[in-house]
């Protein structure tokens, strides 16, 4: 006798703890095992391309800081980089400095939070998580240092950053750098070994070479299923090639390969903020930049490596003071894009943990 | 270093393949026809030595005499990469052959512009709203949307 099940659908989120934020995953399900999930959101969609082309190019800076709120700076970095290049301005190279070691302390910082909420939502409830946030807190407060503010920063303008470091930012900064490669070992040999996280992680989720590409995964995702392609090395902006630093990947494009590449990326950041502190040059931090910007008519696409993947602005000008249409390349919503197939045929309590090493933030998903 | 392959050697290919099918290019730009839309990116995945495997994104842009559809495409083992752009003359039902069976990628991104723009495209597996609820009446990144 054969017996049958009837297949049910099972709503997770929009408010639920394992979704980051508010977004839902419907899943159609033959007991525990998932025949077809449809993410939904849109929850958060402010509009903020239309809202854009409403504003002058510097008021649309503050904008960029409630796309990805976990990575701030680097969504400042990528929107000033496309007006810099549809305008034509040259950035002094201390300010080129400056937005390196930023933008690098904000990849430390969200994927401390991606590995966190990863381990958090496999059942290394909370601990894991607290920890990483000790390390971010600190990030955070030397943002407070340079520019006042711990989320929303508005640091990176066009032609250069707001303010300089202040004299206590760099002492501070090399506390946190000599400190941080031994708490991530820490936490490396804490879980690395650890029998459960391994069940939970490798071979689970598996996305091959050939599907990232397809699918236009990129970051950490992309990275994670073996392919090679970090913005930093492939289109070198800002001083990035005067760098040595690696690209890691992974092997099989697990759960677990992914969460290694985040690990393995946060000890080439520190190891890039110490470069970029040893050469770090005086001068100035501003470009002249004419207040009332109207670049000449034309379009730009500027792009730089974010934590979650390839950030990019697609920038039209009319001429005129606004842009005359603004485009945001979000890889939260484009990395989602293969969850559907990667958690078909999966038990749901793996798709959670599939979903968390994706790492989106539903902020950039929605826009 | 990503480079920008030279438009005018992919436009000489691209006309012995399908003749008339580039409206104009410039720099790494190129616009074509709308109705070889496909048959174009098609080629441009599948020819050795091209190789646009990866796209990188898909866009939109309301210019009020037509719309502009942008596909930003990029080689990874080759490392260059080239704007594809298609322009559509109509508003009241603007239609475009979907790219999802070359690249998956564009799923959201095309639901995207059918949301925003009320660009429709063919073939897609799922074509519906995917910010705005299924009622929303408009489509707000147009420059004639009044709220």
């Amino acid at each position: 006798m054969v017996l049958k099940t009837e297949t049910f659908i099972l709503n997770a989120g929009p408010q639920h703890p394992s979704t980051h934020g508010v977004f839902r995953m419907r899943f159609t399900l033959d007991g525990e095992v998932i025949q077809d999930v449809e993410p939904v959101f849109g929850y958060l969609h402010r509009g903020i391309e239309k809202l854009a082309e409403g504003l002058t190019y510097p008021q649309d800076i503050v904008f960029t800081d409630r796309l990805d709120y976990l990575a701030s700076m680097t969504n400042n970095q990528a929107y000033v980089v496309a007006v810099e290049k549809l305008a034509g301005i040259e950035v002094p190279e201390r300010a080129e400095y400056l937005r390196v070691i930023m933008a690098e302390l904000m990849r430390i910082s969200s994927h401390l939070m991606a590995v966190g909420f990863l381990l958090n939502d496999i059942g290394a409830f909370l601990t894991p998580l607290l920890y990483m946030y000790r390390e971010r807190e600190k990030i955070l407060d030397l943002y407070d240092m340079v520019c006042g503010q711990r989320l929303t920063y508005n640091y990176m303008r066009i032609g250069g950053v707001s303010q300089d470091i202040p004299e206590e930012f760099l002492p501070a900064l090399q506390r946190l750098i000599d400190s941080l490669p031994r708490f991530i070992k820490e936490y490396e040999q804490l879980l690395e070994f650890n029998e459960i996280l391994l069940m939970r992680t490798k071979n689970v989720g598996t996305l091959s070479k050939e599907a990232a590409i397809n699918f236009s995964a990129a970051g950490p995702v992309l990275r994670g299923s073996g392919v090679k392609w970090d913005i930093r090395k492939a289109d070198p902006y800002s001083v990035y090639n005067r760098f040595n630093f690696e690209v890691p990947v992974g092997v099989k494009g697990d759960v677990y390969d992914r969460y290694r590449v985040r690990i393995e990326e946060m000890h080439q950041s520190i190891n890039i903020i110490k470069q970029a502190v040893a050469q770090l040059p005086q001068g100035e931090i501003m470009a002249k930049v004419s207040r009332v910007l109207k670049p000449a008519k034309g379009e730009a696409y500027g792009h730089i490596e974010g934590p979650k993947g390839e950030l990019g602005f697609y920038i039209v000008s009319d001429g005129s003071a606004n842009p005359y249409r603004l485009h945001i390349r979000p890889p939260s919503l484009i990395n989602l894009t293969a969850l559907r197939e990667l958690v078909i045929g999966t038990k749901i309590a793996d798709a959670m943990a599939i979903f968390g090493s994706i790492d989106i933030c539903v902020g950039e998903v929605d826009r | 270093m990503t480079t920008a392959v030279i438009a005018t050697e992919i436009v000489m290919k691209l006309e012995a393949a399908f003749p008339g099918s580039v409206v104009e290019s410039s720099g790494d730009t190129i616009v074509v026809k709308d109705e070889l839309l496909f048959k174009v990116a098609s080629f441009l995945k599948n020819t050795p030595g091209l190789n646009f495997d990866y796209l990188n994104f898909v866009t939109a842009v309301d210019y009020q005499t037509h719309f502009e559809v942008i596909y930003n495409l990029i080689s990874l083992d080759r490392n260059h990469g080239l704007t594809l752009k298609t322009r559509l003359t109509d508003r009241e039902k603007p239609v475009l052959p979907s790219v999802y069976s070359l690249w998956k990628g564009s799923d959201f991104q095309e639901r995207e512009i059918f949301d925003l723009f009320g660009i429709s495209f063919a073939g897609h597996p799922n074509l519906k709203r995917i910010f705005l609820w299924d009622g929303f009446q408009g489509y707000p990144l147009r420059k004639d949307f009044k709220q």
